[in-house]
């Protein structure tokens, strides 16, 4: 039952028509038969997986209360440590570390008797939008396997789009949970900043990052929410508060009085013809189902990817200084003449890929004295723009709407040696993470000049996440009663099946 | 007008402790140059009345009870670490001649 929701295999496990280990050993045989195309995983654990599976199954015929999504299989971004299970970050740099302690989501899975297959590809350290930057080769998109499955987080995406897995953990930065979900025809959603905990997530850009929920459905992701969702104090940045009522939410199915904003700067020039098409079909069933259409201006967004592009990496060089060879991960030269310094020239030399490195240099030269304040410190003022922005077009609708990404998903090795072209992806999904606010993507068709899926993204304000689940989830269902069949029904056929 | 010159990224790469080889200097050169002319425009909307944002949220000196909880072992501390002795990091050598 590999092509249900988690929500119907949640049913069944509950009414005992499958059993965990049947389910999970139902993905592992899926992903032997596709991944060799797909490579959304970096590493499968089988036998950890039919393990947890067959502790979840021995509970329930023992009668203990489970969670709502026991039994049921993930897919985890390789960013995230589970204990003994190697984390690699899609990075040379930490081939074969097993990370001593889990992640608190990978605790809050594991309590929830969520079980976990294996660890899922992405740019290295986060840093991209197509997997390209992974030291472990791309992943492919299930809708063409030429083209990119969005990054950083496209394993994760892939292997939900390949039906490898009904659910997925992702990271978003600037879009790394959205825009993967948008180029795949699948729902990623980057909660509010502080409200999944951040301990056991490899950092990147601290102030930025965010892990979140991706699933093929809006209900789906709702759940994996809920799960992993929550106040921990081991990470300080944790909000202290009773986690949105997301689940609740994504069934309501109505959006009737609601206002729903247009952000001006997020469309026209710049963006295909088809997601154009996509998004303004999708705003009409918004105002089929009553929500009211209001446009919004967010004139400081078109300096949102500039300020970014100084932000991240500033908070990446020092992030990264970590990966110093004496601690954990890889060490190269160390001849027992060469001194610690040395070495570790030579460990990041060998250890980052050229993405990281251009990232860690370009944030070094942000922080710099004498170019500090001209850079690193005006885009920080540009993040209090976005922000007051953000507050004023939410003062006028509930939720803001826009598409996802500009583009559909293009071509492995077309934009790999573009880094400006590249960072362009992002335009549209890297202000949410300026502001810390909450933000989701859904598919809402194929462009009909590709025949490729179309993201659509939906704006909350802070921990008020459910918002863009009731939205989402009104929407979804809207247009699969128009068309018939999920989207995905569409994607080709992969391996022998 | 080149923003960056070769001679800046090598002193960047000291910095950041990455070894470079010449080509990869000049070709870091050159496309750091096309990056910062584009993220610049910051400074056209960053004004002096403007107060910058670190954060999204506003939060000051976080801070538990000081409780003592369970915690690593020495062994899984040094479970992934290149080399270790008598329950320690070993480091190649810090002080001395090696620079």
């Amino acid at each position: 039952m590999i092509h249900s929701t988690a929500a119907e295999m949640a049913t069944k496990l509950a009414a005992g028509e499958i059993s965990s280990v049947e389910l999970t050993q139902q993905h592992l045989d899926r992903i032997s038969v596709v991944d060799g195309q797909v490579h959304a995983f970096l590493y499968v654990d089988t036998e950890g997986a039919l393990s947890q599976a067959a502790a979840v199954d021995a509970k329930r015929v023992a009668g203990e209360k489970l969670s709502p999504l026991a039994g049921v299989p993930l897919a985890l971004k390789d960013v995230l440590t589970q204990k003994g299970i190697p984390t690699t970050c899609g990075s040379k740099i930490l081939e074969g570390w097993r990370p001593p302690y889990d992640s608190t989501i990978v605790s809050k899975l594991k309590s929830a008797g969520i079980v976990i297959l294996g660890k899922t590809n992405m740019d290295e350290f986060a840093m991209g939008s197509s997997t390209e930057n992974s030291a472990y080769g791309p992943s492919h998109n299930p809708w063409d396997l030429t083209r990119i499955p969005g990054g950083s987080g496209g394993g994760s995406a892939a292997s939900l789009a390949a039906f490898e897995a009904p659910l997925a953990m992702g990271t978003d930065t600037g879009g790394s949970i959205r825009q993967p979900a948008a180029v795949t025809g699948t729902v990623g959603v980057k909660p509010t900043y502080g409200g999944v905990s951040r301990y056991g997530l490899v950092a990147f850009s601290s102030s930025l990052d965010q892990a979140g929920p991706c699933a093929r459905t809006v209900l789906d992701a709702a759940l994996l929410h809920e799960a992993i969702a929550g106040y921990d104090p081991r990470d300080s940045t944790s909000i202290n508060a009773p986690v949105p009522a997301v689940v609740a939410a994504a069934k309501k199915l109505d959006v009737k009085g609601m206002k729903i904003g247009i952000v001006k700067e997020l469309s026209g020039d710049g963006y295909q013809a088809g997601v154009r098409s996509r998004f303004d079909e999708a705003i009409e069933e918004l105002v089929n189902a009553g929500a009211e259409i209001v446009e919004v201006s967010c004139p400081n967004f078109e300096y949102a990817l500039a300020a970014y592009y100084l932000i991240a990496p500033s908070e990446a060089s020092s992030n990264l200084a970590r990966f110093d060879s004496m601690r954990y991960g890889i060490r190269v030269g160390d001849d027992g003449v060469r001194g610690a310094e040395e070495v570790m020239k030579m460990t990041r030399e060998v250890g980052f890929g050229k993405e990281v490195k251009r990232r860690i240099i370009l944030g070094t030269y942000a922080l710099s004295s004498g170019y500090y304040d001209a850079y690193y410190g005006s885009a920080q003022k540009v993040r209090t723009l976005i922000t007051q922005d953000f507050a004023a077009a939410f003062s006028k609708a509930d939720v803001l709407v826009s598409p996802t990404c500009p583009t559909t998903a293009f071509k492995i090795g077309e934009k790999s040696d573009d880094p400006l072209g590249m960072y362009l992806n992002d335009i549209a999904t890297i202000p949410v993470n300026m502001a810390g606010i909450g933000g989701m993507s859904l598919p809402v068709g194929l462009a009909p000049e590709d025949g490729l899926p179309v993201g659509f993204q939906i704006m909350s304000p802070a921990m008020k996440d459910d918002l863009m689940y009731q939205v989402g989830g009104t929407l979804e269902a809207a247009l699969l009663r128009k068309w018939g069949s999920p989207i995905l029904s569409n994607a080709p056929a992969l391996g022998a099946n | 007008m080149s923003a960056i010159s070769r001679d800046e990224v090598a002193h960047l790469s000291r910095l950041a402790r990455i070894e470079m080889t010449d080509s990869e200097l000049d070709h870091l050169a050159s496309e750091l140059d096309l990056i910062l002319g584009a993220v610049a425009r910051v400074q056209e909307v960053a004004g002096a009345d403007v107060p910058p944002t670190s954060h999204p949220l506003p939060l000051q000196n976080v801070f538990r009870p000081d409780v003592v909880t369970p915690s690593l072992t020495a062994a899984e501390s040094l479970s992934g670490a290149p080399a270790s002795a008598e329950q320690r990091f070993k480091v190649p050598q810090i002080l001395g001649d090696a620079e």
